[in-house]
């Protein structure tokens, strides 16, 4: 078969058309990934009750399917906990908007705060996950997100770095290959970083892995076998 | 300064500030952005200014419209590149404005720093990052960090919910963001507020910024920005 992952979230040929938005994908999927089915292979692996904060893009799409009683807390960095989904119509509220800048509600239980307070309980290691999207991840976990590196580029980092280095787990949600196929996943990131060392795994259309210390790990593929997917990716298969 | 004055307009508010002044901005988008006083910070004339702010201005409104007037010399902020930030991006490719990219949290923890008397704090965000160029880096038990100093104001003004004729404010929800914090980084916190109560009318327990941190108040018509979309 020849995977040809140039279009990101396209299924590969051959394959079946991915499903729903709301369907649930099987842990092994036949067919790379939409960003959707990721959302809710990421939002399983997200323990009951945690405190996790979702970066902005596509990592937002987790929060949909995320069961409701997972008692998951969620976390914006502009100052919330127990957001709530986007707000529609006359819900809206200039003074309540996500990290985004996109307006939302608020759960029972919600809490507001100030940015100070708000990045001290993200360095502090408060926060159990935070989910991030990246341009790329390096084998041992680190991350390049903020910045293309191209010379005129206006700089602007947000709260990349401190999310980088604040949650417990830091997941990466990704297409795992450019638009134009080069890896995103690499030995070492060519882009500058925003953390070292940071990313513990790495949720792909086209697989699952484990970063870190010890190297890069193959935990899961999608419509690619792990040969093929070590291959591409220059990984050393154990 | 002692008890906070309540000012019967926004351009009373900022009288003083003088050119050259670092201002602390409150607002994370348009969500807290103290409109009146800006406005009114236009029409009093400061210029040469350096502001500290989460953005550096959305659309024409704000901050985009104190930077338009030519009258900031320098932006620190986390995230000036906005859908909606023309207006910066067309004066920082003139070389018309200095910038300086702060991480968020690090923009807060300085200035809380400023506010509390701090001199300095060694923070683990940016490490290994472009942006660590320059700074100290020391490992304390095993995990590396970067020295880091406050960031104090001249002046903030910021947006509140409420103030009671003490000085105490009381915000509403994500509006809150920097206002607490850029109100004890300033050595004058110029407030605008939907209401100004009487002493008592606020619950204590609710209070977000004792009055101390306070100098003035002035009381406006109900904010006029817009939400954006996704942006």
């Amino acid at each position: 078969m020849t995977t040809t992952p140039t279009t990101g979230y396209a299924t590969a040929e051959g394959s079946p058309a991915s499903g729903p938005a709301d369907a649930v994908p099987p842990m092994t999927a036949d067919h790379r990934l939409s960003m959707d089915e990721l959302a809710a292979v990421i939002a399983r692996d997200i323990p009951a009750g945690a405190f996790v904060n979702l970066g902005i893009g596509q990592p937002t799409k987790i929060a949909d399917h995320l069961p409701a009683d997972s008692g998951v807390v969620l976390h914006t960095e502009n100052g919330m906990l127990n957001m709530g989904p986007k707000a529609e119509g006359d819900a809206v509220d200039p003074d309540l908007t996500n990290a985004g800048k996109v307006p939302v509600t608020e759960l029972p239980g919600a809490a507001y705060f100030h940015h100070a307070d708000s990045f001290a309980m993200m360095r502090g290691g408060h926060l159990d996950v935070c989910v991030l999207g990246a341009y790329q991840v390096a084998f041992d976990g680190d991350l390049a997100n903020w910045h293309t590196g191209e010379p005129d580029a206006i700089p602007a980092v947000g709260g990349a770095m401190d999310l980088a280095i604040g949650a417990k787990d830091v997941y990466v949600m990704m297409t795992l290959f450019t638009r134009s196929g080069e890896p995103k996943l690499v030995p070492r990131c060519s882009y500058p970083l925003t953390g070292v060392g940071c990313v513990s795994r790495v949720y792909t259309d086209c697989g699952v892995f484990d970063v870190g210390p010890d190297g890069v790990r193959i935990r899961q593929t999608y419509g690619v076998s792990a040969d093929e997917l070590a291959e591409r990716l220059g990984i050393t298969l154990p | 300064m002692s008890r906070a004055e309540i000012l019967r307009s926004a351009d009373e508010a900022v009288a003083g500030i003088e050119d050259g002044s670092t201002v602390l901005v409150g607002g994370f988008g348009l969500a807290g952005m103290p409109f009146d006083l800006i406005d009114a910070l236009i029409r009093q004339g400061a210029k040469d200014l350096t502001i500290v702010s989460n953005n550096a201005g959305n659309g024409d409104v704000g901050l985009a419209a104190l930077l338009a007037a030519g009258r900031v010399r320098k932006v620190l902020c986390s995230f000036p590149r906005q859908v909606d930030s023309w207006v910066f991006d067309d004066l920082y490719r003139a070389g018309k404005v200095e910038l300086e990219v702060v991480p968020q949290g690090n923009l807060a923890e300085r200035m809380r720093a400023a506010g509390a008397g701090i001199g300095a704090f060694y923070c683990p965000t940016a490490v290994g990052t472009p942006l660590a160029e320059g700074k100290e880096e020391r490992e304390i038990d095993g995990r590396k960090y970067l020295l880091e100093y406050p960031i104090k104001g001249d002046y903030a003004l910021i947006s509140a919910h409420r103030a009671d004729t003490m000085g105490n404010l009381v915000y509403r929800k994500t509006a809150r963001n920097f206002g607490p914090v850029m109100a004890t980084a300033a050595t004058t916190t110029i407030v605008q507020v939907d209401q100004v109560v009487e002493a008592g009318q606020l619950d204590p327990e609710a209070v977000a910024t004792p009055s101390i941190y306070v100098d003035r108040i002035v009381q406006v018509e109900a904010r006029h920005y817009t939400v954006q979309g996704a942006r």
